[in-house]
């Protein structure tokens, strides 16, 4: 027998949060709690089975393909499993004008990884405009946002990933 | 020591009073008065004030607000829907997500105005999947308002249902272009859909429907509470008001600043209130005015007035208020690149010219920027933004939505306005900047 996907706990919150998402849409449009439904299931499980993008599909009354087909629309979605951290680092211009390249260039030092690569602990991407140009640069840590970045503020923050 | 002309603070004006994101914070100045005056108001009192007003949308575009709500058809018995586009992506921009972390239930009131003008009894926020903390302070915002019996079946008591729902997106650009917000909001990919039919006549789930911005609609109740005249007169002929601008770059003091739709560039760069100049011996070599969609100007386009009108005749626009300064040691090329290749990444692949052209442009500035490029790859990098959108812009180019357009015309304008820094690249076979392409501050220390 296959491991199921969920504990019966995660069965309790799952079924939950479909059902309240499903009161915010008119009931005849159940398939428009795509995002929200698939964010829930992330939050979960911090990624997205196709398991368990298979049961968002059936409780949103729609296939399992259109739900692939949004989860892999949206870079936030995660198809694959991402490493224990997810770090995302702004590289766009009003970042890169204050320092954004070399504080990608840093990171991977740091970490002994790419950007782009997925391991174990640690994911590390670039990523576009984060809406803190003003307060560049900026990176994300599992959504967490981080700005006004130098090498002491990311030394301290590397600190608590353990 | 230079200052700019005063400016009346209508969108910040709380932000600094104590628990003003909450909504015991947010009555204590004053808040859910002007709704109260409205509901008093017939809804088409309240649109007449809102054109009054002169009030333009603030995501972008800059249409007037008052007129765009007037395109809702009177006699659909269709339901009416208000999206609120919070999905602030456009790259230099960092408004919204303050009004969402300071003062909430400014936009909540807004919403509530609004929705009773239109006759919408519901409303979808949708956040840019990437607002963790704005999110959750909106989200607490709506539950106390449906707690304190502001939202529900009964607006503020009156006879008339209004449900407000926060939809987070999940990383895509794309989805706050006002078609493919809506194609999200039903639970879909972010595909722009073929206007006409326009939002206001077809849009959520086939009905009519306002997307309008967040700043858009939280200046609303400051233009209920003191009047369409006193808004209008803040502002110019044409875009009344004041605004939230975000100032990014080589500049001694970035952040997001409110001012007047007088304020010039120039002041906002320079002034003491503002960004506090460039370092000394710098100087401005270029600015993208309104979000890096906007085309770029020169040194000598300092003295334009940051509203609606103004970036006409240059070829630009006011946008979203993302003013990106680059300084006299940055690298044109350099810059523009990390410009094309986000509107390669972002671009959803439905139209060809965009689809195929914005990687192709990126490609070329690359390939000039490391010094391999000849004379007709500037050429053929123009021919192809110009198989996206014409330049000069003549309204709406080749494309289902106006990110072709938001692609090309940096392309454009950079290698217009500063063709001898492409030039150069190509003569001296590399960038003569070496590897210090970000200017004064481009350093990571
Ligand atoms: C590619 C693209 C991206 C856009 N992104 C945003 C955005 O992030 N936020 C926003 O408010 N408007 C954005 N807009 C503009 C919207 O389509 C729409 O005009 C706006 O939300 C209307 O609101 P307003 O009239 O209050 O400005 C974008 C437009 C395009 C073409
Ligand atoms: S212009 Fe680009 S982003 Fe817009 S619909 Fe066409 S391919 Fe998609
Ligand atoms: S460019 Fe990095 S946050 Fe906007």
């Amino acid at each position: 027998m296959p491991e199921p996907l969920f504990t019966p706990e995660e069965q309790l919150q799952f079924d939950r949060g479909i059902d309240e998402l499903l009161t915010h849409y008119p009931p005849d449009r159940k398939s428009a709690a795509m995002l929200p439904a698939l964010r829930h299931l992330q939050t979960l499980k911090g990624w997205l089975p196709p398991e368990g993008m298979a049961l968002v599909a059936q409780r949103l009354g729609t296939t399992k393909e259109r739900a692939y087909e949004v989860a892999t629309f949206y870079v936030m979605f995660h198809t694959e499993k991402p490493g224990r951290y997810v770090i995302d680092v702004c590289t766009n211009l009003s970042c890169a004008l204050r320092g954004a390249e070399g504080l990608l260039t840093y990171m991977e030092q740091k970490l002994g990884t790419h950007a782009g690569t997925n391991g174990d602990k640690y994911f590390l991407r670039e990523t576009e405009c984060l809406a803190s140009c003003g307060t560049a640069p900026c990176l994300q840590i599992n959504e967490d946002h981080h700005e006004n970045l130098n090498k002491a503020k990311v030394d301290a923050l590397l600190e608590k990933l353990k | 020591m230079t200052h700019a002309a005063p400016v009346e603070k209508v969108m910040t004006k709380n932000w600094a009073n104590p628990g003003q994101n909450t909504l015991e914070g947010y009555q204590r100045s004053g808040g859910y008065t002007a709704l109260k005056t409205a509901l008093e108001w017939a809804p088409a009192k309240v649109i007449d004030e809102v054109k009054k007003s002169n009030l333009r949308g603030r995501g972008g575009a800059g249409f007037p607000t008052g007129l765009k709500w007037s395109f809702v058809p009177k006699d659909n018995p269709k339901p009416k829907y208000l999206a609120i586009n919070a999905d602030e992506s456009e790259p230099g921009t960092a408004k919204d997500r303050f009004i969402l972390e300071n003062d909430p239930h400014m936009l909540l009131e807004g919403i509530a105005i609004a929705c009773w003008a239109l006759g919408a009894h519901t409303c979808y926020i949708y956040a840019r999947g990437e607002f963790k903390y704005p999110s959750a302070v909106l989200d607490k915002a709506i539950a106390e308002a449906y707690a304190a019996g502001i939202f529900g079946k009964k607006l503020l008591g009156k006879d008339f249902e209004l449900n407000v729902y926060q939809v987070r997106g999940a990383g895509a650009y794309i989805c706050g272009e006002e078609t493919a917000l809506l194609e999200s909001l039903e639970g879909k990919k972010g595909w722009p859909r073929l206007k006409p039919p326009f939002p206001a006549v077809v849009g959520l789930f086939g009905c009519p429907t306002v997307v309008n911005n967040v700043e858009t609609i939280a200046s609303l109740p400051p233009i209920i509470n003191q009047g369409a005249e006193w808004f209008a007169k803040l502002g110019t002929e044409k875009s009344g008001g004041t605004r939230l601008v975000t100032l990014s770059g080589c500049v001694n003091r970035p952040g997001t600043y409110e001012v007047g739709m007088h304020t010039s560039l120039r002041d906002l760069i320079y002034a003491d209130e503002f960004g506090q100049g460039l370092p000394a011996g710098r100087m401005v070599k270029a600015v993208i005015p309104g979000g890096s969609s906007a085309p770029v100007l020169n040194a000598a386009e300092l003295d334009t007035k940051l509203e609606f009108e103004a970036f006409k005749p240059m070829q630009s626009m006011a946008g979203s208020g993302g003013v990106i300064v680059m300084d006299d040691t940055c690298c044109m090329v350099r810059c523009l690149w990390r410009v094309a290749r986000f509107y390669a990444e972002e671009s959803c692949g439905q139209c060809t010219p965009c689809r195929e052209g914005q990687p192709w442009m990126a490609r070329l500035l690359r390939k000039i920027e490391e010094g391999l490029g000849d004379m007709d790859d500037l050429k053929t990098l123009m021919n192809v933004a110009a198989s996206i959108a014409p330049w000069p812009p003549i309204g709406l180019g080749n494309t289902i939505c106006a990110l072709g357009d938001a692609g090309a015309l940096p392309v454009q304008s950079f290698v217009t306005k500063f063709k001898d820094d492409f030039v150069k690249h190509i003569e001296n076979k590399g960038c003569p900047h070496g590897d210090k392409p970000w200017g004064h501050f481009g350093d990571f220390v």
